[in-house]
């Protein structure tokens, strides 16, 4: 943390591209604005986090943002390992495992595969590549209810309907849209000489990715790993599709157990359970934030 | 070798996407409800659709929600971004904390703005607990109002990336034409509407298809926040056809319903996509 | 070492034509330049020779075998780019050591190869150091490395000094021309700067839109330029053309009011009347004074000095003509002054004016 505070200072410094409001009066302007709405952003996940950590009776007597007198984890004990969802009571923690079982597969096979198609659609040019290409991009934007009542069959034919790996194949299937374009435009920005002296050299396909582009690309492969863990895991409608029963990831076990209890709402039980869904893609961004965005920055969003 | 590499990717883009959306097309033009039937019915699935009350609520809500989700999360996003672009301290900071509510899945915003807007125990209990007696919020029941509950939401958790987009943007504009512009003596605000906000016309473009992209999307933020509720009050055309197709057996309406979507999404997505890739080889 | 043919070599995009039959062929050892504006096919003809680019019809032979359809890998060229390319995660050593790396030869031998270049170049504190970490100019030497490593029948050049500054950009002129005389190698070298072309080269070939203007040794090209385009693109400052018309014996300027002989090296026969365009090089002007051997000269109105040093180059005036002269630093001109400037016109040359060809 501290590093990336230092990191961004300096970038701050030296940056281009910023126009200084000289003016005292604009300084307080800017950093009062920034304050007041960084409250409003961070008060949701404080009020989460606050109500996660009280018992029922104590959420009735205070309010959102109270802290806690007695902080306790009864909540996030009761809803990762006990609470009642559907009609099997073991908690979220097997969803929880599902999410993992899915999301690792599929982010891996998905960023492969796109980083290959994105370096033929970079370097190697053939008839019809950029129409080709336009397809593919296509399908990062269709809206998924399209592809859901023939996707569901599909699963059902290949004998994975209701399972992980079902799961595991709708999200590589979508998901390499995303990975290709991202490098593919991330590989275009690699000087087309580096490829010519690369063949000049000796270096045949397999050599050239592996030996010359893999090592600098980095930045783009954080970029997919995080776009992908985190849509992976936070997917919901592929999830309530096409898992069944006990092969539900975290996110449809959270909307079940929220939205589908009975009696009266368990809210410090329903911000645990929402915090436990949420960690481990908070995690991600926080340790891995500034690399998504400066790889954002630099290839993905070009225009 | 190239070819090889690409072909199983090929062939599941092929299949899954333009194959499911050819046999979704088609469906909508057959008689099925519980199950693929292929008795061809014509634009009978169509006129049903849009003789739904249900889904014409479902449109007004696109309405609603998609235009005030746009200009909501582009006019607070591009704010942001502009401050933050100020050569302000801790800028990594406050570009975390604006980007985090992207990180969650839409469940879990669901879950969070149910918990805050809820008429019991959230801001109206907060806010008559600070001593303001008479605040009222009951957007989240009242069948009016539910739809902007959804809209805070939303705005809420995809303005950092919305920001992040300007803010590249922001960063990628000249700075010799800033200085030139304050040579010329060309007071700030000035200097915004004038240069800086044009310039970003490349950044807007994005920012709205991918806003709109998600807007027709939205789908589990509905779900996880008023279940469509009160009543149908704030359906959308992704939640009705999430219904028509798995609970109501009405797949021939649900596909008419997803080939609706699919069409709009469509005609912002195609043109978006040609004008990038057009211009962008030779970079 | 090899000798290089490019016999009838045309490469077309539909009817566009980037390169038109072109025909050059070199020894063994020999340092080819090929030299153009931008956009005259050279770094195309160099991508063709390569084997990264493939031409449409005709064919190309090294060592007299034809290498048409052959991956670059399997012709036995080297290539020095314009942006070096250096593969930037990997350190100097690795990228010097690539292709042999490729061609699977023992890591031992290897190492002692890479060590080898690295001495000839100077660059050995820098073997592990990745390129990012180098100046420009020692990217240069590491992309020189890279080609030398190989030793292969021919290095290919492409425009390899463009990025360097002034000063370097003559220092690694010279650098390559003494490793050229070293290796005795055979080099290709592209370039758009004719400075470069008449420096290093044993041959040059000028190109213009596609087609080869003229390909001869630097004298030749210099010398005895055989179109407009030659004479004009290759010195600077670069050659005067001046409008004549031939009366006799001699050409009458036109807009100058002034005669001069026609140049005893023009050996066409010459109808009366006829438009040409008379080629002199600045150098072969000078102020004419008492001491000197009679000969043709001109009263001109000098109006710009611009020294340069060990020149001063002199903008002249002949009633609407201007004429660039090149003088000995110390020549007593003056702007504004009128003075009588002898020509030399043992190597003048006259060209069709219509045409542009040499006559």
């Amino acid at each position: 943390m501290t590093a990336m505070l230092e990191s961004s200072s300096a970038a701050a410094a030296n940056r281009p591209g910023s126009i200084r409001w000289s003016k005292q009066f604009g300084r307080v302007f800017v950093y009062g604005c920034l304050a007041l709405l960084a409250l409003v952003f961070l008060a949701p996940l404080l009020s989460m986090l606050l109500t996660s950590l009280k018992s029922m009776d104590e959420i009735r007597a205070g309010n959102l943002l109270s802290l806690p007198s007695t902080p306790t984890f009864a909540a996030w004990a009761n809803v990762w390992g006990a609470s009642c969802i559907g009609v099997t009571c073991g908690g979220l923690k097997g969803y929880f495992g599902n999410s993992f079982l899915i999301v690792v597969p599929a982010t891996f096979i998905s960023v492969a595969l796109g980083a290959f198609n994105g370096y033929v659609f970079a370097q190697w040019r053939f008839r019809g590549d950029n129409l080709i290409f336009g397809l593919i991009l296509f399908g990062c934007f269709i809206p998924f209810q399209i592809v859901l009542i023939p996707m569901a069959g599909l699963l059902g034919k290949l004998g994975l309907a209701g399972t992980i790996p079902g799961l595991i194949l709708v999200h590589v299937v979508y998901g390499i849209c995303f990975t290709t374009m991202f490098f593919r435009n991330y590989f275009i920005t690699v000087p087309a000489e580096i490829f010519k002296a690369a063949r000049v050299d000796g270096a045949g396909f397999w050599a050239i990715f592996f030996r010359i582009l893999l090592p600098i690309s980095w930045p783009i492969v954080m970029v997919s790993i995080i776009w992908q863990f985190t849509g992976v895991w936070n997917d919901f409608l592929f999830g309530v599709s096409f898992a069944a029963g006990t092969n539900q990831p975290v996110t449809v076990a959270l909307n079940n157990l929220v939205n589908t209890s009975t009696g009266t709402k368990a809210y410090n039980e329903d911000m645990a359970a929402a915090m436990i869904a949420a960690l481990p893609t908070i995690l991600i961004y926080v340790a891995a934030g500034r690399y998504f965005l400066r790889g954002l920055m630099a290839g993905a969003v070009k225009g | 070798m190239p070819a090889i590499v690409l072909s199983p990717s090929l062939a599941a883009v092929t299949v899954c996407v333009y194959g499911f959306i050819a046999y979704t097309a088609i469906l909508s033009f057959t008689g099925s409800k519980m199950f693929a039937r292929f008795d061809f019915v014509g634009w009978r699935q169509y006129e049903r659709l849009f003789e739904n009350p249900r889904w014409i609520t479902a449109i007004e809500n696109m309405a609603i929600f998609g235009g005030l989700y746009i200009i909501g999360a582009t006019c607070l996003g591009l704010f942001i971004a502009i401050l933050i672009d100020q050569k302000i301290r801790l800028e990594g900071v406050f570009r975390a904390v604006f980007l985090y509510p992207m990180a969650l899945s839409f469940v879990v915003t669901g879950v969070i703005w149910q918990w805050l807007l809820n008429p019991g125990l959230g801001l109206e209990h907060m806010m008559r607990s600070l001593g303001w007696e008479s605040f009222t919020f009951q957007w989240l029941i009242e069948p009016e109002r539910a739809i902007y509950t959804i809209v805070i939401a939303g705005v809420w958790q995809v303005t950092g990336f919305v920001m992040a987009l300007f803010l590249a943007g922001l960063r990628g504009i000249d700075t010799e034409i800033l200085r030139a512009a304050r040579v010329d003596g060309a007071p700030i605000h000035k200097v915004y509407t004038r240069i800086i906000i044009p310039a970003l016309r490349p950044a807007f473009l994005t920012v709205f298809v991918i806003e709109a992209h998600l807007a027709i999307k939205s789908y589990d933020l509905v779900v996880a926040l008023t279940k469509g509720g009160p009543g149908v009050s704030t359906e959308l055309p992704s939640t009705f056809m999430y219904s028509m197709t798995f609970t109501r057996n009405e797949l021939g309406v649900g596909a008419a319903s997803a080939t609706v979507m699919l069409v709009s999404l469509a005609s912002i997505i195609i043109p978006y996509l040609y004008s990038e890739l057009r211009n962008d080889r030779h970079a | 070492m090899a000798n290089l043919a490019i016999n009838h070599v045309t490469k077309s995009f539909g009817s566009l034509a980037v390169l038109n039959d072109i025909n050059i062929a070199i020894e063994d050892g020999e340092f080819l330049v090929l030299v153009g504006p931008s956009g005259c096919g050279k770094s195309t003809l160099l991508s063709i020779i390569a084997g990264l680019d493939e031409h449409t019809s005709g064919s190309i032979t090294i060592d007299g075998d034809p290498v048409d359809g052959l991956e670059p890998k399997e012709r036995d060229i080297a290539m020095v780019f314009q942006s070096y390319a250096l593969y930037p995660a990997m350190s100097v050593e690795q990228n010097i050591g690539f292709s042999l790396e490729m061609s699977k030869m023992p890591k031992a031998q290897r190492l002692e190869r890479v060590s080898k270049v690295a001495d000839l170049l100077q660059i050995t504190h820098l073997l592990k150091r990745k390129p990012g970490q180098l100046s420009g100019g020692q990217r240069q030497r590491v992309a020189m490395g890279r080609a030398l490593v190989r030793e292969p029948k021919i290095f290919l050049f492409d425009e390899p000094l463009s990025n360097l500054d002034a000063k370097l950009r003559v220092e690694m002129r010279t650098e390559i021309k003494k490793l050229h005389q070293r290796l005795g190698a055979t080099i290709v070298y592209v370039t758009h700067d004719q400075i470069e072309a008449m420096t290093m080269a044993t041959r040059i070939a000028v190109m213009k839109d596609g087609i080869l203007q003229q390909f001869g040794t630097p004298e030749d090209i210099y010398d005895r330029p055989k179109n407009v385009f030659v004479a004009t693109f290759m010195g600077s400052p670069a050659m005067n053309l001046l409008p004549a018309t031939v009366v006799g014996e001699t050409l009458s300027l036109k807009g100058a009011d002034a005669v001069l002989p026609v140049p005893a090296s023009v050996v066409a026969p010459l109808t009366e009347g006829r438009e040409v365009l008379l080629g002199l090089r600045p150098e072969w002007l000078s102020l004419a004074s008492a001491g000197s051997p009679s000969g043709p000269s001109l009263p001109l109105l000098v109006e710009v000095i611009e020294p340069t040093g060990p020149d001063v180059f002199a903008a002249l005036r002949a009633g609407e003509r201007e004429i660039m002269a090149r003088l000995p630093t110390g020549t007593p001109v003056a702007p504004g002054q009128k003075a009588s400037f002898a020509i030399d016109l043992s190597k003048a040359i006259l060209f069709d004016a219509a045409s542009g060809v040499a006559l």
